[in-house]
């Protein structure tokens, strides 16, 4: 017996004007001058429209938004540990099904939002969020990613990219690109193996009104769908607190950052340069890749060259093992 | 054997269930981070909303009476990307020591 349930409608918006000037995420909160990932948080519960609960896996926008017992969320919120984001997101929306079907709880099953970092995401919360798009539970998982996890001081993240210096990677005698790998593709994970999954997109805080209608179609489509942020990290990257959407656009126009939208198999890309600039135009601006030779900037430049050859196509990621030169 | 009596007021409640705040969060005052303040000349300003829609803080809204970009002393951090990112140059850092009531410490941490 299949009972109707009604699920939000939210309108795309296309001008800054049209964006609510309601805050769900207010101020108040702890983390740093120019956080990237706290922005992400801001327009994300702009885009949903006040009815919505979030989940927040350990992360920097778990420990630095709730501490000494105050949270700046003006919405249902909840912590859940780094490993099960996608788990408890699945026990809600599927507690609500069922109340809905008994007749016990009646209005819009409200947008169930994950908010979790590159690690609550594609590291260590991998097999919750993987589950949870497999059994197709109406929720959508927002990965915002500072290639790293910030919260405990930078240590290094399958996002993070190569040749960045972390606590965990620190460049040296033996290994002077400190960073060897290069990272997972996550959006590419999730569109490979998830078949109840439509709608996978990637965006970035350098265009918030792409960026707000991205989660709003993500929370239109029934079923899972997936959102890939990319946040710059002022205190990680190692670049001055004013330059966060600088990054993000010069990310955008170097090709370290594509934003795609894709949609029941069928790619479309945003915001795409007419003429990429060198990748070390981006890496020069960021402390982090500081140590890297000229060498080094070849390698990363033929990677991303590759990365961007094949338009409409998934992206390919050549895996180096370790110390593989 | 004497037991902790903790204030009515700095009690947990149970579960770490909290009331969720409505317009700001008042026990995170972060005002007192900052070292250098935006100032907005208003008559350049063309409320094309950037300052607004980049504040990773909510710090910038539009007062709509006056149609006048309105800023929040009390929770701006100083990270200055309204000043880099507002394409009319109406924004201006200047140093906190310049204002009366710049550099301000708080009696109590948070």
């Amino acid at each position: 017996m299949a009972i109707e349930v009604k699920t939000q409608n939210l309108e795309m918006v296309k001008s800054l004007r049209q964006v609510p000037q309601e805050e769900h995420y207010v101020p108040g909160h702890r983390t740093c001058q120019g956080c990237g990932p706290a922005l992400v948080y801001k327009l994300v519960s702009k885009a949903t429209g006040g009815n919505a609960i979030f989940l927040g896996p350990t992360g920097c926008m778990y420990v630095a938004n709730t501490s000494y017992l105050c949270a700046p969320f003006a919405y249902p919120w909840m912590h859940t540990q780094i490993t099960n984001g996608g788990a408890v997101a699945s026990g809600i929306e599927a507690a609500y099904q069922v109340l809905i079907r008994k007749g016990k709880y009646k209005g819009e099953l409200p947008s169930i939002v994950v908010m979790a970092g590159d690690g609550g995401s594609i590291d260590i919360g991998l097999q919750a969020m993987s589950s949870m798009m497999y059994r197709g539970h109406d929720a959508l998982f927002v990965m915002y990613d500072n290639e790293s996890y910030a919260n405990t001081g930078i240590q290094v993240s399958p996002a993070t990219p190569y040749g960045a210096n972390t606590t965990f990677t620190p460049p040296g005698k033996n290994v002077p690109e400190g960073r060897v790998l290069f990272p997972k593709d996550a959006p590419q994970l999730v569109i490979g193996g998830h078949p109840a999954v439509h709608y996978v997109a990637t965006a970035s805080v350098a265009y918030p009104v792409d960026l707000i209608n991205k989660v709003r179609k993500g929370l239109n489509y029934k079923g899972p769908s997936f959102v890939h942020l990319h946040a710059p990290c002022p205190k990680g990257w190692l670049f001055p607190a004013q330059k966060t959407i600088e990054v993000a656009k010069l990310a955008i126009q170097t090709g370290m950052w594509v934003n795609y939208t894709w949609e029941n198999g069928e790619y479309t890309y945003d915001h795409t340069p007419k003429e990429y600039k060198p990748v070390k135009e981006y890496m020069k601006g960021q402390y982090r890749f500081n140590h890297l030779s000229d060498a080094h900037y070849a390698k990363m430049q033929a990677f991303i060259d590759a990365r961007l050859k094949a338009p409409g196509k998934p992206i390919a990621i050549p895996v180096l093992g370790p110390r593989e030169q | 054997m004497s037991r902790f009596i903790i204030p009515k007021h700095l009690e947990v409640p149970l579960g770490a269930c909290l009331p969720a705040p409505v317009k700001e969060q008042p026990g995170m005052i972060t005002g007192n981070w900052r070292t250098e303040r935006p100032v907005i000349d208003h008559e350049a300003c063309t409320t094309c909303l950037n300052c607004f829609i980049y504040c990773p803080d909510a710090c910038w809204h539009l007062d709509e009476k006056t149609e006048q970009m309105v800023w929040n002393a009390d929770y701006c951090k100083g990270c200055m990307i309204c000043v880099n990112e507002c394409p009319a140059n109406c924004l201006s850092t200047v140093n906190e020591l310049e204002f009366p009531d710049g550099v301000v410490r708080l009696e109590k941490p948070f």
